[in-house]
């Protein structure tokens, strides 16, 4: 893809157009209360707001790592999906994080993924869980997601867009 | 035999495993039951609607897998060590296999190493057969009975 200026707003245009949409989308992200909050190419935010639902040990009340590790995927791929074009849903293909500290109880948690590199039909992420201040993570994790599958093969042209950042496991 | 298998590891109950799921609020929030065979532990993934990450492709959400892996690996941990205390994710990879489809999904832990300090732990996750799974969880664990 050439990076003009026009074709850089004009793909920007379209990520602000489909990704805000992507947690509601998405059926688990909605369950845990995910937000989306920001969309660059190959860079997206996100925070999960703190959920008593979402407590991984009763005695610290800090939320399981669990929550972290669908957090962090889910920016991932947002990620790794904008940096395709058109952008195509993908699925997560490797997953590893490395847990830093607990999270604070009663704070969001934000994860910020930055997709580095796309082939074809693989793209690379780095992403990091922090509650406020990014150099002090709570996780940080490296992954690997693989373009889906289109599950119709008449899907139309759009279909690729409609379903921008569908996660999935493979 | 049954005896044998409580001698061989006698914390090894319903009642034990309930407890430990009992102080995780998100394995409750998810669904996951215990299913235990002499003393052998399967975590149940029920499959609901809400677990979906891909609505198109009726995909289970990876996350969610992840998650629910990592609660089997915590659970059988908290049994095998006794400890007042649940261990702590340091560092895991998750390779994931084969899509997750809208179905319930199974999984079991083993504790390759239990350190003093940490804890090595291999999970698999499967839905039609064992011998076909979903996902693998390789880690670290901090194990329970550390203090921070």
């Amino acid at each position: 893809m050439p990076n003009t200026p026009s074709t850089i707003a004009e793909k920007l245009e379209s990520l602000w157009s489909l990704a805000p949409t992507t947690i509601e989308r998405t059926p688990h992200a909605k369950e845990l209360g995910m937000k989306f909050v920001a969309i660059d190419i190959g860079q997206t935010t996100m925070s999960l707001p703190y959920n008593p639902n979402l407590i991984g040990d009763a005695d610290t009340r800090v939320m399981a790592g669990g929550a972290v590790t669908t957090l962090l995927d889910q920016c991932s791929g947002l990620a790794a999906s904008s940096l395709f074009d058109p952008p195509v849903s993908v699925a997560t293909l490797d997953l590893r994080i490395d847990y830093m500290r607990a999270a604070t109880p009663n704070e969001a948690i934000v994860a910020q993924a930055h997709c580095y590199k796309a082939t074809k039909h693989i793209a690379f992420v780095r992403a990091v869980a922090h509650d406020g201040d990014s150099d002090d993570p709570i996780a940080t994790s490296q992954a690997i997601f693989m373009t889906a599958p289109i599950p119709n093969a008449e899907a139309d042209k759009n279909s690729s867009e409609t379903q921008l950042a569908g996660k999935e496991s493979r | 035999m049954s005896r044998i298998i409580k001698q061989a590891n006698p914390k090894l109950t319903e009642a034990n495993i309930s407890r430990a799921l009992s102080r995780i609020p998100y394995a409750r929030f998810l669904g996951i039951k215990p299913l235990l065979m002499g003393s052998e532990l399967t975590m149940v993934l029920p499959y609901s609607d809400s677990i979906i990450g891909n609505s198109n492709l009726k995909a289970l959400h990876g996350g969610a897998v992840g998650a629910f892996m990592e609660i089997t690996a915590i659970v059988q941990l908290q049994l095998s060590s006794g400890s007042k205390k649940l261990a702590k994710p340091i560092g895991i990879n998750i390779d994931y296999l084969r899509r997750g489809n809208p179905k319930d999904t199974y999984a079991r832990a083993i504790v390759a190493r239990q350190g003093r300090r940490v804890a090595n732990v291999r999970v698999r996750a499967w839905q039609d057969n064992y011998e076909d799974p979903i996902t693998i969880l390789h880690g670290h664990f901090k194990s329970a009975h550390i203090e921070d």
